[in-house]
């Protein structure tokens, strides 16, 4: 739940389905595995020159040499289909490009830059007449409106910094877009001007996804991508399935399966400080995951997520694993009833457990957290798992060094 | 109140939202730490107005609970914290409603998940207003020894433990709520405690943010050093680095960014929180970490030593003779709660109630050990159904079948009869449903419907006595009682009643015995000798019918059996079938839009005599 990135496709739809400007703009998506010439006969623009891109979540794509410029129809086809083939390397991320955009190809002399932030006082508009893939160089011929929150950018404010008319109207409508589906960033460079007429060349735009419930009809199907070079294990997916469905929060994301520190941690910052605490004692490499749960799922939820845990845990002996249940104090949530989902995960791995040699170390506070670390400490008894369980009197981050041997207060 | 302070020992609060735990854990936190007043004014639920009863001290007290915020104020004005529980989708209008009102001046949101406009519209506004925010996404904060935020700190035992029932010499402040908590933990194991603490909350848009408290608690003399835990992503670390080059914060600060991990991932992750995530390289908690040290902030090696510095920096101010020790308070005795003390096992209670038909506790509902499901699965009838409910057990299908029979024959005997007149009357005279089904309901009795049941004990006395049929006849004669179950006011034995017939050829048919039916109708041979509408009627039919079911079954014992037909089961299938045909008679009226009934004078006698 925070600021999201969508497609330029996509945000350029939404912008010339809402915006109260005269806009006329070609452009076609390419989904993934589709057949790119059978795009020919709905969009005759194809058979003119054209520019083609990926459109997945990724920034400075031009400098990555990954827009095609000026080429026919089935020059495009042919790059596309050889981008799309194989994962590609941007930065020092490897990753799949799915989609594609192809526009026709614009000619101009001058690019502008027009971009919309939103910061905490009000919107900010950048704007500058030196716009294009240089534009961080040339970042102090670019010029700042700050807009308050509660009003909308006026012509005038633009026409003060940049004599640009057709510009100026533009971006005030814009902004009207941008406060009304909830944008957070919004970025177009170049923007050009041909004829009188307004083209959205690239642009990269971000949704407040919280304010998704009041913008079902605007926002219509839009989907928010993983960022690039995101790949989902099945596992991973699993969770962001069950997190979707409920008001708790469960997170999951597999950093090295083979690492034998393996964590789940009740808490969106306790988690952080967790996983933290492990690198920073230098045993990044060891560390297997970075989970969290937390907002008070109920016993059906925690069972769920333990034994995801559990099951990527136990799949390959090696060293001994190490299993941390950790948490900080809890504020409200019955710590002993958070618990017993994991416990019954734990009952159900019981020989996974103990011919991978797990050791468990519990640390937890908060209501009845007494109640849950004698239950987890009993359950491994039962099991014949080592558990060690701590209580708030032992500070938060102490059963890693208590676990690794390493440096402890 | 001093100008850096939000609260104090005196403040008030007004809780939107039924949140009655909440409001008790705060009351609960001002009992332990004496306070005189109770910290909750008022609560503001659109859904009702009430007083609410929760405890302050060990005994009871009523919290009036007000339908608008308006209202809450007005009633309430010196209560100057709004401490917001709506949901992400109202909390937006109810905290711009807040921060219109007069008298509040400090605003708390706990939702998470609030849209970044509405939050920084809410900024602006109170921004305008010069009021404080608190959140959105924020369990709140404290204000050790004299005012607790909702949920801050969990329960007492946790309260004491953490030193919070009387102020320490340490601001803290953070973003989340788990690891403020976690923070006065620390506080308390490695130094006097907190003296106040705030959760900003985890959105990227704060209502307040660090430097506003970091600055209130620079400002609060009785704060000595100040703890802070910031998070990966944002620039607030940079601002208050900007504040201590300035001069404006002096006081010793402990600071950690978290999210050190980063490294770790490859793509960018977001992280619990809404504004944890990291793009720009200034943004990462390394350089973060790095930037608050050489600004002079104390900064540990990782959350690990965390404590540590807070000791050393504690131990040192004391050397220096800037803290005097102050001794912790005895916490009052605190009572535990019955319900917690109970589901923990330490006492025990008798129960009031008893039930033993039926138990709504579980995943769906439990008829006498079956679960709906089931009974649906198999098909069971309404028959089945009373089976279950009225004799709690399964009885046979030719037993659950004669049920559904009653049933059928009882439903309505016309619109004329007293029952159903009587519900008319009342559904005429434009009572709404369950008051003229009542009216007609509670015409059942001696002489209306009754007869069922009186018929099945007369009966079976008799023939349990061995009686013979004369001797019966003869018996009732003597105590002057007409035979309950015999006579009709117009069949007879040569028009007899169709539903006699109906019911005892089912019963000859289907049970395994009869006897009492036998004995009944040797009964009817020797009344209907004297008068021929002195016939075994369908009251009686039903009567001596369900007599033989229950001793034919082999499920009844004798006494089981009595004690049937003496708590009146038998009166149970008349009401039931019967509310049946007065719905249907009600409803029949109130289509018809039938108006108020008055019975006509000339129906009358009016026998009046007049006074000399």
């Amino acid at each position: 739940m925070a600021q999201r990135g969508i497609r330029e496709a996509e945000a350029k739809q939404l912008i010339l389905d809402h915006i109260d400007f005269p806009l006329v703009h070609d452009m076609v998506l390419v989904r993934p595995h589709s057949d790119i010439s059978a795009l020919a006969k709905d969009y005759p623009f194809l058979s003119g020159q054209l520019v083609a891109k990926p459109d997945v979540l990724v920034g400075k794509r031009g400098k990555h040499n990954l827009v095609l410029l000026n080429k026919n129809f089935q020059e495009c086809l042919e790059w596309i289909e050889k981008k799309r083939s194989a994962p590609v390397r941007v930065g020092p991320v490897k990753g799949d490009l799915t989609h594609f955009l192809i526009e026709p190809f614009i000619p101009h002399d001058q690019e502008f830059y027009l971009a919309i932030q939103a910061e905490r006082d009000g919107d900010v508009i950048y704007v500058s007449d030196q716009g294009g893939i240089h534009v961080e160089e040339k970042w102090d011929q670019v010029k700042e409106i700050r807009v308050p929150v509660d009003q909308f950018l006026r012509e005038e404010e633009v026409l003060a910094v940049l004599d640009q008319p057709l510009l100026a109207r533009f971006a005030a409508a814009l902004h009207k877009v941008f406060a009304d589906l909830d944008f957070v960033y919004l970025e177009i460079n170049p923007i050009v001007i041909v004829n009188e007429r307004i083209h959205m060349l690239d642009l990269v735009a971000k949704l407040d996804d919280t304010a998704a419930f009041r913008n079902r009809e605007k926002w219509g199907g839009v989907v928010f991508p993983s960022p690039f070079g995101t790949v989902l294990t099945a596992e991973e997916r699993y969770i962001n399935e069950l997190d979707s469905k409920t008001g708790a929060s469960l997170k999951l994301k597999i950093l090295n399966p083979e690492g034998r520190i393996w964590t789940m941690v009740a808490g969106g910052g306790a988690s952080v400080v967790y996983a933290d605490t492990i690198v920073d004692l230098g045993y990044g490499s060891e560390l297997a995951n970075y989970g969290e749960y937390s907002g008070d799922p109920n016993q059906e939820l925690t069972y769920e997520y333990a034994k995801t845990v559990l099951d990527l845990m136990t799949r390959k002996k090696g060293k001994p694993k190490i299993l941390i249940i950790g948490g900080g104090i809890a504020n409200f949530t019955d710590v002993a009833k958070t618990f017993t989902g994991i416990i019954m995960a734990l009952k159900d791995y019981r020989e996974k457990l103990i011919e991978n040699r797990a050791t468990i170390y519990v640390r937890r506070g908060g209501p009845n957290y007494k109640e849950g670390l004698e239950k987890m400490e009993e359950t491994g008894k039962v099991l014949g798992v080592p558990v060690h369980v701590y209580g708030p009197e032992t500070h938060m981050t102490k059963i890693i060094s208590l676990a690794l041997g390493g440096k402890s207060q | 109140m001093n100008d850096y302070e939000l609260y104090d020992k005196n403040s008030q609060a007004i809780i939107y939202g039924s949140q009655i735990n909440a409001v008790q854990r705060m009351l609960d936190f001002d009992y332990l730490c004496g306070r005189k007043t109770p910290s909750v004014a008022a609560i503001v639920n659109p859904a009702r107005e009430s007083l609410v009863k929760v405890f302050f001290s060990l005994h009871e007290i009523m919290v009036p609970e007000y339908k608008t915020l308006q209202k809450a104020a007005a009633e309430h004005p010196t209560a100057h914290v709004l401490i917001n529980f709506s949901s992400f989708r109202s909390a937006y209008a109810s905290s711009k409603e807040a921060l219109e009102t007069d008298s509040i001046r400090v605003v708390v949101i706990v939702a998470e998940g609030i849209p970044e406009r509405d939050t920084r519209k809410l900024i602006a506004l109170a921004k305008k207003k010069g009021k404080t925010i608190i959140g959105p996404a924020t369990v709140g904060g404290i204000k050790a020894g004299a005012f607790k935020i909702g949920n801050t700190a969990g329960k007492t035992d946790n309260i004491i433990a953490s030193k919070l029932l009387r102020p320490g010499s340490v601001g803290v402040v953070s973003k989340s709520g788990g690891l403020s908590n976690e923070l006065y933990n620390i506080v308390a194991l490695n130094a006097d405690g907190i003296n106040e603490g705030v959760a900003i909350g985890g959105d990227r848009w704060p209502g307040s943010d660090y430097l506003d408290h970091l600055l209130r608690y620079e400002k609060n003399p009785d704060i000595r050093f100040m703890v802070a835990l910031g998070e990966i992503g944002g620039r607030d670390e940079y601002v208050i680095i900007d504040a201590i080059k300035k001069g404006l914060i002096t006081k010793p600060l402990i600071m950690w960014v978290t999210g050190t991990c980063a490294t770790m991932f490859t793509t960018s992750v977001q992280f619990g929180h809404a504004g944890a995530a990291s793009g720009a390289e200034e943004e990462s908690a390394q350089a973060k970490n790095e930037a608050l040290k050489e600004a002079g902030v104390i900064v540990p090696e990782s959350f690990d030593t965390f404590g540590e510095k807070v000791r050393e920096t504690y131990q040192r101010l004391k050397s220096e003779g800037r803290i005097q020790e102050t001794e912790l308070p005895a916490a009052p005795k605190f009572p535990i709660p019955l319900t917690e003390a109970l589901s923990n096992g330490l006492v025990r209670k008798p129960t009031n109630f008893t039930c033993t038909i039926s138990d709504d506790r579980g995943d769906e509902p439990i008829y006498a050990g079956f679960k709906i499901s089931e009974i649906l699965e198999k098909g069971w009838g309404i028959g089945d159904i009373i089976s279950l409910l009225w004799f709690r057990r399964r009885l046979p299908e030719f037993a659950t079948k004669f049920f559904e029979l009653v049933l059928v024959v009882s439903a309505d005997h016309g619109p004329a009869v007293s029952g159903a007149h009587n519900a008319i009357v009342a559904a005429r005279a434009g009572k709404d449903m369950v008051s003229a089904l009542a009216s007609g309901l509670l015409t059942i009795g001696p002489r209306f419907g009754g007869a069922i049941n009186d018929a099945a004990v007369y009966f079976k006395d008799a023939k349990d006595r061995g009686l013979s049929p004369k001797e019966f006849i003869n018996e009732m004669k003597d105590k002057g009682i007409n035979i309950p179950g015999i006579g009709h006011r117009v069949k007879s034995v040569q028009n007899p009643d169709k539903r006699v017939e109906i019911l005892s050829d089912y019963a000859k048919k289907n049970f395994p015995t009869t006897a009492y039916l036998d004995y009944a109708r040797e009964v009817e041979k020797l009344t209907t000798e004297k008068r021929n509408n002195l016939i075994l009627n369908v009251d009686g039919c039903i009567a001596v019918v369900f007599l033989d079911l229950l001793a034919s079954s082999g499920i009844f014992s004798d006494s089981e059996a009595r004690e049937i037909v003496n708590l009146g089961y038998l009166n149970g299938f008349f009401m039931v079938a019967r509310c049946i045909g007065m719905i249907g008679h009600i409803m029949d009226q109130y289509r018809m839009k039938k108006g108020l009934y008055r019975h006509p004078w000339d129906d009358i006698l009016y026998d009046v005599k007049r006074m000399e």
